[in-house]
């Protein structure tokens, strides 16, 4: 069979179901999909629709990026418009299927959105939700939408065309297009990704591998996993058209081991690939051969770095060596190797399926293009989001993710991971871009967005991210190795309120150290939180050292808890519930916590009923409270309360 | 945990090192198949497939304590694993895993005294929308609360 065979069979069969008398039911059951409770919502699917002795096609998709709103449960009715319900539960499964299948009540109520041509009374276009409105989707143009299982749907949706176009054109004319489109790097440093496979193409030498990095480390990003586990194909038909575009032969596919349904639909993809004739020896029928295996990660983050992963592949250590020579002249078993990271791959078959000059129209002037985030922390709507470069990080927080929930106050969104930074609320009208967020003295990074509130302490935040990259510095470089463990000791002392007052200064000029020694990009981006968030909240970390004082009331050793004895009503649940046994109390008696045996564990807080309110926390100040319980009436009105 | 004999060990061992051929860049593969057959890493299975590699034993040891997935003790029949990612640490992530160290009576990198559980913590599980996250062997529980550890972990011995 020829793909032109292949693809008329795949548009035939995507066609028939869209046609199809029977409804079709789509659950999201990606990890986080799972995380949610997508497998039980399955089960009640399929046990009411026997129970009603109904038909329907259930299909197990991706993410559509909703993930506040998973599990997430599309219905199609023939000729109807595709439904998206959110927030469902195997509860409301039941109800909901008997009244739209059988009643033909939509549940307007339940319902997020519709999909496709048609409208229904009551419910909006998905499309057109706060979320979704500003979204240009790319690289995620298939996630949620198709069966990542089932390579037909990819294909009749114009999966592998950009493969067939590359095939019709040069390598270099292929080199030329990716050009001409502006991709950069979407792993975080941004380097042009025509160039880099110009420099791969021109090196001298027979074999050439390419890899797919798919080790995303970055703790808040999850891109990459939705993309794999959503559209793999996307993903590895961008591999061929490298391998093409290049003159590569040889593959790998480096996916974190954290990752397990990623791997396993890759697994699936390219078992596929191969019986459709797209991987192997002379893929459809050209003169471009490609084997690609997956390597599974063994836990080291810097092995996100390309020669760190490098060496990984090739059974050793996973430490990186010094460029040059880069991977283009001299790679994977000293032969020229390219490294692109996942989301890289899959622009690139979009840019292949429909032109340079249609991708190069979204973004801005430097950076073309979408680029994907995880939207995740303290935010009322987080997601896997898609954008235009360009758009303001005010945008994304607030039209896309929705503000911060409980009515607090935006602190600091946190971009790049452990090599980024943490921006303020000034920073909010910055436009969403390499060379923007880099200026800001954050980065653009594989795509992390983590949101903090006011109760969030941007000193805590320094610190945590030290001591990742502390424990994944792979010990080669002096300055990266103990530099960091300097720099989080320091951390450490400042939030247990045992900071010296020259320890900002010292912080900062072991930060410009520790850039400069180190080899990759590990120990040179490390110190960029320590940096961002000295920039912009110095005075957190001043009165952290001056005045022993967490403005954000988090950090345990700096704060402290006590008990208003013109409101505590003497119930006793904070004195039965403390894990301590640091209350006292008595029946009608105000209680009183013992600062030198409580723990800071907040128990007292969350167990005091709302209607008394009598427990506080504080930092920085002592509140005037009876030393022993006295009974209930007799208690004094506190003056500071 | 599994227990098994040393002829079954060795026998699980041949069985895996059939299918993988003598080249350096098999030795990460072999190991993670053998952690997943024995559950850790032992010794004698180390200095086997050194020979098989025709690697210095240094040199197995050396790739196999670079990398946080391998283990060389023993493990609990269910493996507890807690994200420490950033939109988890936001979220509360400490208090969970207090919750869970003190349910269990052990800290992560540990095993209770009767192999029942293992405790972890993981850089990120990219679920970062549904923090906190904890993951009980192949089971992601989101939206953790300190309340939802007791409900998972059942009331486990509490010293």
């Amino acid at each position: 069979m020829n793909f032109t065979q292949i693809k008329n069979r795949a548009i035939a069969e995507w066609e028939a179901q869209r046609k199809s008398d029977k409804p079709h039911i789509l659950v999201g059951s990606a990890t986080c999909g799972r995380a949610a409770g997508a497998g039980p919502v399955l089960e009640a699917i399929k046990a009411t629709l026997a129970q009603h002795n109904l038909e329907a096609t259930i299909t197990q998709v991706g993410c559509i990026g909703l993930c506040y709103a998973e599990p997430l449960v599309d219905i199609v009715k023939p000729g109807r418009p595709r439904i998206s319900y959110g927030n469902v539960t195997p509860e409301i499964i039941p109800q909901l299927i008997e009244d739209y299948l059988i009643h033909d009540n939509p549940r307007a109520d339940l319902a997020l959105g519709t999909l496709g041509e048609g409208d229904i009374e009551g419910i909006p276009k998905l499309f057109e939700l706060p979320m979704l409105k500003p979204q240009v989707r790319i690289a995620l143009r298939n996630c949620g939408i198709i069966d990542p299982e089932n390579i037909n749907q990819y294909i009749a949706n114009g999966g592998y065309s950009g493969l067939e176009r590359a095939l019709s054109l040069s390598p270099e004319a292929v080199i030329e297009e990716i050009k001409k489109s502006g991709l950069r790097g979407r792993g975080g440093a941004g380097f042009p990704t025509g160039l880099k496979w110009e420099f791969c193409r021109k090196s001298p030498g027979t074999i050439k591998y390419i890899i797919c990095n798919a080790d995303e480390g970055d703790p808040g990003a999850f891109m990459d996993r939705s993309l794999l586990e959503g559209d793999p194909h996307a993903v590895l038909e961008g591999m061929l058209i490298g391998a093409y575009a290049i003159g590569a032969t040889e593959g790998y596919i480096y996916v974190r081991a954290e990752y397990p349904l990623a791997i396993q639909r890759l697994k699936l993809a390219l078992q596929q690939m191969a019986e459709y004739g797209l991987l192997g020896d002379n893929i459809l029928g050209s003169n471009l051969s490609l084997h690609l295996k997956i390597k599974e990660g063994a836990g080291a983050f810097v092995c996100g770095e390309e020669t760190a992963m490098m060496a990984s592949i090739e059974g050793k250590r996973g430490m990186p060596r010094s460029r040059p020579p880069f991977p283009a002249q001299s790679g994977l078993w000293g032969k020229p190797t390219n490294i692109n990271n996942v989301e890289t791959w899959a622009n690139v078959s979009a840019i292949m399926q429909r032109g340079a000059d249609w991708y190069s129209s979204y973004g801005s002037e430097k950076s073309k293009g979408t680029k994907t985030f995880a939207l995740a922390g303290k935010i009322n709507r987080t997601g896997l989001i898609e954008v235009p470069m360009g758009i303001s990080l005010e945008k994304i927080v607030y039209d896309i993710g929705g503000g911060i929930p409980g009515g607090k106050r935006f602190k600091a969104v946190q971009t790049g991971g452990p090599s980024g930074g943490c921006l303020p609320a000034s920073q909010l009208n910055l436009p969403v871009d390499y060379e923007s967020l880099t200026a800001a003295g954050s980065i653009m990074g594989s795509g992390g967005m983590v949101v903090m509130d006011e109760d969030t302490c941007i000193v805590d935040v320094a610190r945590y991210f030290l001591s990742f990259t502390q424990a994944e510095s792979c010990g080669k470089c002096v300055p990266c190795r103990l530099g960091t463990k300097q720099m989080l000791d320091m951390l450490e002392n400042i939030c247990r309120g045992q900071g010296k007052p020259e320890d900002i200064d010292l912080l900062l000029e072991l930060s410009q150290r520790v850039k400069a020694g180190s080899l990759c990009a590990l120990g040179g981006t490390a110190p960029n939180p320590v940096l961002t968030t000295i920039r912009y909240f110095r005075e957190e970390y001043e009165a952290h050292i001056k005045e022993k004082r967490c403005p954000a009331l988090a950090c345990t050793e700096l704060i402290s808890y006590y008990i208003l004895p013109d409101k505590c009503q003497g119930c006793g649940i904070c004195l039965r519930d403390c894990p301590a046994e640091a209350i006292a109390g008595g029946k009608r008696m105000v209680h009183v916590i013992d600062q030198d045996k409580c723990i800071k564990c907040g128990t007292c807080l969350d167990v005091c009923p709302e209607r008394f309110g009598a427990v506080v926390k504080v930092s920085g100040e002592e509140i005037e409270v009876p030393k022993e319980p006295v009974p209930v009436a007799a208690a004094k009105p506190n003056t500071q309360a | 945990m599994i227990i098994l004999a040393e002829t079954e060990v060795k026998d699980k061992l041949d069985e895996i090192l059939s299918h993988h051929s003598a080249n350096r860049d098999e030795l990460i593969p072999i190991l993670q198949e053998v952690q997943e057959a024995l559950g850790y890493l032992p010794q004698e299975a180390m200095q086997k497939v050194a020979r098989f590699l025709h690697l210095p034993e240094s040199a197995v040891f050396g790739v196999s304590t670079f990398y946080a997935q391998f283990k060389f003790f023993p493990t609990g029949k269910k493996k507890v694993r807690l994200c420490r990612g950033t939109a988890c640490h936001v979220r509360g992530a400490p208090h969970i895993l207090e919750e869970v160290e003190k349910r269990l009576g052990i800290k992560p990198g540990e095993t209770t005294d009767d192999l029942e559980y293992s405790l972890e913590t993981i850089a990120c599980f990219g679920s970062c929308a549904l923090a906190p996250v904890m993951v009980v062997d192949d089971n992601v529980y989101g939206r953790m609360t300190p309340k939802k550890v007791a409900q998972i972990l059942g009331d486990k011995k509490r010293d």
